[in-house]
């Protein structure tokens, strides 16, 4: 059986440095993908070629066992990327931000003010994206990234900027995420406590 | 959980999602909208007194001059179209999202045309008195300015997508625009010549028409193909 989201022989060359060659993996609904490595190893440039925005050397990423450059739009409408720069507009607000992201993808039926709650952003709802703080503003891409209610979820860095209540909470909606079917590929440094099928690349 | 079954929305979705947004950017920074449009009024108000205001001269220059400083205006607001969604990484957002890149791209140059070109157009008759156009001649004006200037945002947005991930692109920008956007300039600064010399006028509105239609079918595709080589 071919895996959801799989890739054989990557190779990426960035200028001068090669930074990963003949790289595979394999993921199948439910189960974590961890890209580990030093900084500069490669974590990100894995990430975004995953996300088709890198051209690789060599091999190709699948989805549904069909190469992604051929189904591009339908991959993205099954994605969500949680970005190092969260991509929000810091002179909009909250609910302005999110509700551009809503248009361009099909309406999940999600309880917005449950996922506010949640992530104890709802009294900022109001406020300019620029005056909240690091922290507040990564909360808020994780909303979107809830929002969305897609099965692949790609996370660069999850915990940077958040506290220790939000690292928590990054690990406690991911383990949800992945126990209703769900996939994730999550570039990170510490150690990550999520009980699901968990695959590791090193880079 | 499957792949999504429901329905995507529709394109025109995301080019109104995009262009509001934009807009609405606009509207809590007026400075962008302002700055283009100062620009225009300066060059146009300094003319007339470098050289003198004798009547015939006016009249001689005035077209070549509103359209100079329109196409520089243009130019020159460019360089912001992608510059600060490629800051904040909402460019990479775009990017990974499920409405073809093409539409965004059409749905972002439209907005900054009505953000910095459309306002040039509607100044354009306060600025053209001052160079003793008659009201029908203004009205050729408004309309060359008009094509002009969509010909202008949607060709810039190809040269603003190449120079994005560059800092301090605007004279590559530039550089890059000016030979395709030239045949948009002589064409309006003629058109309007003309019209003041009570000659025909019309092949040059439709050739700006052409350029137009020319401009909105392939521009869009050459953008979306710009911004994904240069977020490499």
């Amino acid at each position: 059986m071919t895996a959801k989201l799989s890739a054989n022989d990557l190779t990426l060359i960035r200028g001068e440095s090669c930074l990963f060659q003949g790289l595979e993996f394999a993921l199948n609904p439910g189960e974590l993908l961890i890209l580990e490595g030093q900084n500069g190893s490669g974590k990100t440039s894995l990430m975004r070629a995953i996300a088709g925005m890198l051209s690789l050397e060599t091999g190709e990423i699948f989805w549904n066992g069909e190469p992604v450059s051929r189904q591009r739009q339908e991959f993205h409408g099954s994605l969500v990327w949680l970005a190092h720069r969260t991509g929000l507009k810091g002179d909009l607000t909250l609910v302005e931000n999110l509700r551009f992201e809503g248009c361009l993808r099909r309406q999940a039926k999600v309880d917005k003010a449950a996922i506010y709650e949640r992530l104890a952003i709802s009294r900022l709802k109001r406020l300019p994206l620029r005056s909240l703080s690091a922290g507040q503003q990564r909360r808020v891409a994780l909303a979107r990234m809830l929002m969305a209610d897609v099965p692949l979820w790609l996370m660069d860095e999850p915990f940077t900027n958040l506290d220790r209540e939000g690292r928590q909470l990054v690990m406690d909606l991911t383990e949800e995420h992945l126990a209703k079917g769900g996939m994730c590929v999550m570039a990170a440094h510490q150690d990550v406590e999520i009980n699901a099928t968990i695959r590791k690349v090193r880079l | 959980m499957d792949s999504p079954t429901q329905e995507q929305p529709g394109i025109f979705a995301g080019f109104i999602a995009i262009t509001r947004r934009d807009l609405l950017l606009a509207w809590k920074r007026p400075g962008d909208v302002l700055n283009p449009l100062f620009f225009f009024a300066m060059v146009c108000t300094l003319f007339p007194l470098a050289v003198g205001p004798s009547p015939e001269q006016l009249t001689f220059s005035g077209p070549g001059v509103l359209w100079v400083a329109a196409l520089l205006a243009t130019l020159l607001s460019l360089n912001s179209l992608f510059m600060s969604d490629h800051e904040d990484g909402s460019l990479d957002q775009l990017l990974v999202s499920p409405q073809p890149l093409p539409v965004l791209a059409l749905g972002k140059t439209f907005a900054h045309w009505i953000i910095s070109g459309f306002p040039l157009v509607l100044i354009s008759p306060l600025l053209a008195i001052m160079y003793r156009m008659s009201m029908d001649i203004v009205g050729v004006l408004m309309l060359t300015l008009l094509l002009g200037t969509i010909c202008l945002s949607l060709l810039g947005s190809i040269g603003a997508a190449l120079t994005v991930g560059l800092h301090r692109g605007t004279a590559l920008l530039s550089l890059l625009i000016l030979p395709l956007a030239m045949p948009v300039m002589l064409l309006g600064a003629n058109t309007v010549s003309l019209a003041a010399g009570n000659e025909g006028y019309a092949t040059g509105i439709w050739a700006l028409g052409a350029y137009v239609v020319g401009a909105i079918s392939l521009a869009p595709y050459a953008t979306a193909a710009a911004l994904r080589i240069s977020n490499e």
